[in-house]
């Protein structure tokens, strides 16, 4: 079943007319959008995105700590949302946008929580920091006034065993001040 | 200048700034660097600089072992013991052998050598195969056939110490010592599953239980708790005719090469060991491995380089754990709180390795004249423990503090009073007075006074850690001609921000940003730095490159000197530049003292040399400061009396590290440590199912973890405290960070609601059997 997905985004899928076609167990090519950029790439159907996004297509930022969506360390944007890409299939992904931790940064230009998550020190071994960044950048993104509980309900599925979560925390909120003015 | 090629008298700081900073004399040994100042005169070192690779870790760049990929690389994995306790009498891979994409299979556990044949606990690797893919290697695996004959076994501590208790191992079976990688006292008795008892004493506790007004005694538990590393255990293993190199996830790249070639009989310079980005270790990735040794085996056998990381299941089944004890504590004590007497037995397990002591608290936190312990360590059908963060003294003080808890109260001694007696270290002194101004020790009330159903409490523990020096420890620092300069060393970051630390030692000395130095570090090319565990790391790895920067920076002071006609022994540095001292208007740029130099780079390597005062002890490549390591911890909780929860609504931690090297790094580490010593009070535990001995919850959603709504308010307060020791003088802080939080808790728990929880986790459920409201877990 490679059409039933529509709750992924919280969006609607155009609803599919035909049966859905038969595929695997052998690769399929499949096309997404990736960081802006059209990438072609072969998966197995049973792939997930977070296997596509650091197999085939080389973007290694996106780390796999639980591969069952209990962490979120494997957080990327879908069409801006954040979610957990290891339990989303690579073939189920579509003309969705996908944005990982290397399309954050425009060019030099670090993303204002990228920035802050350096001075503030949000981060210990960063393992965990591809993932929280994109939960704590969408946060400050869809919601310029923040407060720390906003931030913590937004990393609260997120685990650091580092214990960053207080300087996470006051990092976002400063990016979301930033961000502001 | 003294002349620096013998031993000379210098002064140094000495004592804890804000209360009592003096000067003492002490030998500096020849060619180590002069005193170094206290941080406030300082320009690099002691300044909140952020860490190097910031800016790689959040835009993703920093590569961890599961990132590298290398050319025709296998992946490996293993196949585990499904049984707590089995004898294999055939394993048949030939089917696994011929699945397409297979390259290399291999039999760990041999059926025809008699230690090998004999599995004692779930996950305990059975086979392994490297193939073409994950897949691959995952479909070869089901291929294996195991004749597998099951054995009685026991996986509760309490059940193996009945003399009726399958034995875990035989005389001859039994690990010795350290086994697990963490030191264990060699050479005790084993008796059933129980090894033991390792003692220690001084006095008569008999005689002290005699004198003493008044006796407090308690049983306390502590439960398994996982490392939960976010990056698993990982290796990447390229083994080729002239050598090998292995990327992996340690703690200890020199250590690992060590053991890579006593193990596979290289010599050492044929061995490689990289680690760049290294995603969490707390003591798990201390050593090589058995998953270590398998992947090198898998890659010899293929010619190929083979990765092998653990998923999450075998994370949480077989890479190690906090040992479960249990603890009997009696103390004895005057009225006016002089203790008379201690008397602690344990009993711990680490499954089938040892170390499940319950360190050195009761012995060494106190002044008390008598004191007894005797430590046991019990064998159970469980994966092998291993050191984690502050092995030992964290399951110790939750015993420990609370029994100082409790014989306050019974004395009707506020808890600081009693410890101001008590406790002769003026380091803590300090730390408890700081500590109670910030949370407002003075507002604490009776215990259980709250009338409603939401009660709060305020509680105070201690923590004592010993400073730990790896003598193996060595730094290289060059300069290039065009003034580019680079520290060197095998040591690995693996999350503490040590690379960061070691470019501000050497800017300081240099009189250059921190920015400026470029650090090449995490790989066995490089001298050889010390291991990232028991806190040692900055005390062992900033002294030497200190030292490698003050012997380098002599040949430039010597050009600096000719191009300003002045002598090189009255040049000084200060911001990029090279000055006569007292006459800072002849100074040269650092860059242009460095055009000088007859070769494009000079170097010098520096190892670390003794604590100037001496070290209380030494064995082989460690040894200890005379000093402790401290640190008192402040919670505030609030417990819910209708449902249990335990809310820690602020932590106040108070420690010392010598001299604090980087204040913004210390409070990420000593907020890290809170955070790891509250889940281990409220949510952790690893939970065996004793009908098969598997473990039930080995994920990241049924073992609770403490998450960012979890986290109370922190403060985190460090002191300076200068011992005169080293060329930096600073120690670790990651250990004493994680010691005290569990017992504060507790006793915050216990002055919230007026009862003693003394096992953990402090569950819900537990605080309500306590409240006699839920019946107690069996």
């Amino acid at each position: 079943m490679i059409n039933a997905v529509s709750a992924l985004t919280g969006r609607a899928e155009a609803p599919d007319s035909a049966a859905p076609p038969s595929v695997g167990p052998d690769p399929l090519a499949i096309a997404m959008t990736v960081n802006g950029a059209a990438r072609s790439l072969q998966v197995e159907p049973r792939m997930t995105l977070a296997e596509a996004l650091r197999g085939p297509l080389g973007l290694t930022g996106t780390k796999i700590a639980c591969n069952r969506g209990a962490c979120s360390a494997c957080t990327v944007w879908l069409d801006g949302v954040p979610i957990c890409s290891c339990t989303v299939l690579a073939v189920e992904i579509g003309t969705r946008r996908v944005t990982t931790i290397e399309g954050l940064a425009r060019g030099d230009a670090l993303h204002p929580v990228q920035a802050a998550f350096i001075a503030h020190d949000a981060l210990q071994c960063g393992f965990c920091t591809p993932g929280m960044v994109m939960s704590c950048a969408a946060l400050v993104e869809r919601q310029p006034d923040l407060t720390a509980d906003d931030v913590r309900a937004a990393i609260s599925g997120h685990y650091c065993r580092c214990g960053t979560y207080p300087h996470v925390v006051a990092a976002t909120l400063a990016a979301a001040r930033t961000r502001k003015e | 200048m003294a002349s620096d090629d013998k031993p000379h008298a210098e002064r140094f700081p000495f004592g804890i700034v804000g209360a009592g900073l003096g000067v003492v004399t002490r030998q500096l040994p020849p060619d180590e660097p002069p005193p170094l100042a206290p941080n406030a005169d300082l320009a690099v070192i002691g300044r909140p600089v952020p860490r190097q690779n910031g800016r790689a870790k959040v835009t993703g760049a920093t590569r961890f072992t599961v990132d590298i990929s290398l050319p025709g690389m296998l992946h490996g994995r293993i196949l585990r013991s499904p049984l707590a306790h089995a004898e294999i009498h055939g394993i048949d891979v030939t089917a696994a052998a011929r699945h397409p994409g297979t390259r290399a299979v291999l039999v760990v556990a041999r059926p025809d050598e008699l230690t090998g044949a004999t599995l004692r606990y779930v996950g305990a690797p059975v086979a392994a195969v490297a193939a073409v893919s994950m897949v691959a290697a995952a479909e070869a695996l089901r291929l294996i056939r195991v004749d597998y004959q099951s054995l009685p076994f026991v996986a509760d501590m309490d059940e193996a110490r009945n003399a009726t208790a399958p034995p875990v191992f035989d005389a001859a079976s039994a690990p010795a010592g350290y086994a697990s990688g963490f030191p264990a006292r060699l050479n005790l008795p084993l008796d059933g599953n129980v090894r033991g008892p390792a003692t220690d004493g001084r006095g008569d506790t008999a005689e002290g239980f005699a004198e003493a007004d008044l006796v407090v005694e308690g049983e306390y538990r502590t439960q398994v708790q996982t490392h939960c590393c976010l990056e698993p255990h990982a290796i990447v293993a390229d083994w080729r005719a002239d050598g090998l190199t292995v990327y992996m996830s340690t703690q200890f790249t020199a250590g690992v090469r060590h053991e890579l070639a006593e193990a596979f009989g290289l010599p050492l310079d044929r061995v490689r060991v990289i680690v760049d980005g290294m995603g969490g270790g707390f003591g798990s990735k201390s050593t090589l491995g058995s998953y270590g040794r398998i992947a090198v085996a898998l890659s010899r056998q293929a010619q190929a380089p083979v990765r092998l990381v653990l998923d999450r299941q075998e994370e949480q089944m077989d890479s190690g754990n906090r040992p479960a004890t249990w603890q009997r504590l009696r103390i004895g004590a005057k009225r006016d709180g002089s203790l008379t007497a201690i008397s602690l037995v344990s009993y711990g397990t680490a499954g089938v390795a040892l170390g499940a002591g319950v360190g050195n608290v009761a012995q060494a936190l106190y002044a008390c004249p008598n004191f007894a312990a005797a430590q046991y360590d019990v064998f159970t059908n469980a994966s092998p423990g291993c050191a984690m963060r502050a092995p030992g003294n964290a399951p110790g003080a939750f015993g420990l503090e609370q029994a100082i808890d409790e014989l306050a109260e019974r004395l009707q001694l506020d808890p600081l009073t009693l410890r101001d007696h008590i406790d002769p270290s003026p380091v803590r002194r300090e730390e408890r007075r700081i500590g109670a101004e910030r949370i407002g020790w003075r507002r604490r009330h009776a215990p259980g006074a709250d009338p409603g159903p939401i009660k709060r409490g305020m509680g105070v523990a201690q923590s004592l850690w010993g400073a730990n020096v790896q003598t193996n420890s060595a730094c290289e620092v060059r300069v290039m001609r065009d003034g580019s300069v680079e520290v060197l060393s095998s040591v690995q970051d693996i999350g503490t921000g040590i690379g960061t630390v070691l470019a501000q030692t050497v800017a300081e000395v240099l009189g250059l940003h921190s920015e400026a130095i470029t650090v090449r570090i995490g790989d066995t090319e490089f001298p050889a730095g010390p291991p990232s565990y028991g806190s040692r790391t900055t005390a062992s790895i900033t002294p030497p490159a200190r030292a490698a920067a003050w012997r380098v920076l002599r040949p430039l002071f010597r050009e600096a000197a000719l191009a300003l006609n002045a002598a090189a022994e009255d040049m000084a540095v200060r911001d990029g530049r090279i000055l006569v001292r007292g006459d800072s208007g002849r100074s040269i740029d650092f860059r242009d003292a460095a055009a000088r130099l007859r070769t494009d780079r000079i170097s010098a390597v520096a190892s670390r040399s003794d604590d100037y005062g001496g070290f209380r002890w030494r064995m082989a490549d460690a040894a200890q400061a005379r000093q402790d390591l401290g640190g008192v911890q402040f919670a505030a909780v609030a417990v819910d009396t209708e449902t249990g929860v335990i809310r820690v609504e602020r932590v106040v931690a108070v420690q010392d590290c010598g001299r604090p090297m980087n204040p913004l790094l210390i409070e990420s580490q000593v907020q890290g440590g809170v955070l790891m010593g509250l889940s281990y009070a409220l949510f952790e535990e690893r939970i065996l199912d004793r009908h098969t001995g598997r473990m039930v919850n080995p994920n990241l959603e049924q073992y609770k973890l403490a998450g960012a709504c979890d986290t109370p308010a922190i403060d985190v307060v460090v002191l300076e405290n200068y011992q005169a020791n080293s060329a930096t003088d600073a120690y670790g802080i990651a250990e004493p960070a994680n010691i005290a939080t569990a017992p504060a808790i507790a006793n915050a728990v216990y002055n919230a609601i007026g009862l003693r929880l003394r096992a953990l986790p402090m569950t819900p459920a537990a605080v309500l059997a306590a409240l006699g409201k839920f019946p107690a877990r069996s």
